[in-house]
């Protein structure tokens, strides 16, 4: 079967891998939108923690033997960790300034990380094998389905459904969306709200090492995986509207899946297609489209 | 009995500018007290620092007892305050019902939700309307009603009558009556002379950041010359 010339398996399997794309891109800006909501802060060592977060389950099967599985739960720990002594040392001085402070310090911050591993791995990148669990694939009858981009793309997505659960329809999530609009009040009501800044910041890069330990496996893991990224996500981010929640997880998917298509259609145009939309979206409506203006 | 609020010596700076100079203040327990004086003299910024949300502040504030002058702002909250700012500060990305809950409560003895709606009907009705879209004198109600929840002891007050339609401004001296009977202690910021007045067990005068006139209500009328020359009124 064909559609405009092209065969309908050869388009399922470029959707599916816009799907996946989409899925990372969906994650890690999630992260974003949370880090600017309440931090006030454009974290561009994002794309850096989704790296170290596949470097992390690299070097934990590598050097101790610890399975994929294990490291998927580790790993963004670890991320987390890391990211709380940066909030905690160098991001909270920063928070009363301008946002041009915060990118800087995160762009400093991410040329220090890629440069710690690339002086260690160099640029080319460590393969990764996926989980024995996962390899192979399934034949839906339509289309051959790898079992490991489908693990990617459910536990994205119910990874950033949990995460809008959590921020839209529970207390907690009532305390964020506050202390977004006006910390100072939420604090007044007794919160702790440095504490709930600190941990936002840990949970919003461990999202990142999430998608980086989900990464391994299908992209190569190396030191400039997350440069190659960050650029579009942050287009993702302008798209959807920054720090929209629900926002950046359907534009997240949408451009993983225009990006999959446009690859079968019109391949020259599939690495640029995100910003001709960004452009588009800037000129009518500069709030992003799930964005409220201010 | 240790007072509600004691403050001795308050100094406090937004940035650079030093807008408390020295000031001195104490309130007992269920008392209701107003804080009188003209616009930028510092009033706001007495409740702001007592919340720790200025810049620096200096001197002491001892809250039911305990020191809070270098406590941080959520710290203070849980000694048993609660504070309404003059903005109101509804949350815009909350519904009004949200609103009402999401002070953490404090200590026991706060009033309950049936309290509340039973108190401000309207709220009820709107509980599921975004915060912001409530009419002025419905935010202002919900801006109070969501601290008497948190079964906070002392309430901090800023011009909760500003604005509001006479039938509100009326509800909400009802409420002060009745947060009275009930024990709370209440400081007020009032630009609205009438509505403070019958209200008030005593007054302050703060002028450029000092008090420079205080007294109790039985002396309300003798010292109605000096006010007018000081406020204006």
């Amino acid at each position: 079967m064909e559609i405009f010339g092209i065969p309908l398996s050869a388009l399922l399997g470029q959707l599916l891998l816009g799907l996946v794309n989409g899925s990372f891109y969906a994650m890690l800006s999630l992260g974003l939108a949370v880090i600017f909501g309440l931090l006030n802060v454009i974290n561009f060592a994002h794309g850096a923690l989704y790296m170290m977060g596949a470097f992390l389950a690299w070097m934990g099967l590598q050097y101790f033997g610890i399975s994929y599985w294990l490291m998927l739960l580790v790993a963004p720990l670890l991320v987390a960790v890391f990211g709380i002594v940066i909030e905690k040392t160098m991001l909270r001085w920063l928070y009363q300034l301008d946002h041009l402070y915060g990118l800087l310090l995160t762009f400093g911050i991410t040329l220090i990380i890629e440069g710690v591993f690339r002086s260690f791995y160099g640029v080319s990148g460590q393969p990764f094998s996926v989980p024995e669990q996962l390899a192979g694939a399934t034949d839906l009858g339509f289309m051959i389905l790898p079992n490991y981009r489908a693990w990617v793309v459910a536990a994205s997505l119910s990874v950033c459904l949990a995460t809008w659960f959590v921020i839209e329809k529970t207390r907690l999530g009532a305390y964020l969306r506050a202390g977004t609009e006006n910390p100072k009040m939420v604090e007044a009501f007794g919160i702790n709200v440095p504490l709930m800044v600190t941990l936002t910041y840990g949970f919003g890069v461990a999202l990142a090492g999430f998608a980086g330990v989900l990464a391994a496996p299908v992209l190569q893991v190396s030191p400039l995986m997350g440069s190659n990224l960050i650029v579009t996500i942050f287009a993702v981010v302008v798209i959807g509207g920054m720090g929209s929640i629900l926002g950046s997880i359907v534009t997240g998917l949408a451009l993983g899946v225009i990006e999959g298509l446009t690859r079968v259609f019109y391949p020259e145009l599939s690495s640029t297609v995100v910003f001709i939309i960004m452009a588009i979206v800037l000129l009518f409506r500069p709030a992003g489209l799930f964005g409220r203006e201010k | 009995m240790t007072k509600a609020l004691d403050i001795r010596g308050l100094h406090a700076w937004y940035g650079e500018s030093h807008i408390l100079h020295d000031l001195n203040l104490s309130v007992e327990q269920g008392e209701v007290v107003t804080l009188l004086g003209r616009n930028g003299a510092g009033r706001t910024t007495t409740l702001r620092a007592i919340m720790g949300l200025t810049g620096r502040r200096s001197g002491s504030i001892r809250i039911h007892g305990v020191e809070s002058i270098a406590l941080p702002t959520h710290r203070i909250a849980h000694l048993g305050v609660g504070y309404c700012p003059e903005e109101r500060a509804i949350f815009s990305s909350l519904s009004a019902e949200e609103n009402l809950l999401l002070p953490p409560v404090l200590t026991d003895g706060g009033m309950s939700v049936d309290e509340i709606y039973q108190m401000f009907p309207n709220l009820e009705e709107r509980r599921h309307s975004q915060g912001t879209r409530l009419s002025g004198g419905e935010q202002q109600m919900l801006a109070v009603a969501r601290i008497l929840r948190t079964g906070a002891r002392l309430l901090l007050l800023d011009e909760i009558s500003e604005g509001l339609a006479p039938v509100i401004v009326q509800a909400l001296a009802r409420m002060i009556m009745t947060l009275k009977a009930r024990g709370y202690t209440i400081v007020m910021v009032e630009q609205n002379f009438r509505f403070a007045a019958p209200l008030a067990d005593r007054f302050y005068v703060i002028e450029h950041g000092q008090v420079v006139e205080q007294f109790a209500s039985p002396e309300l009328d003798a010292k109605m010359p000096v006010l007018n020359e000081l406020l204006g009124v």
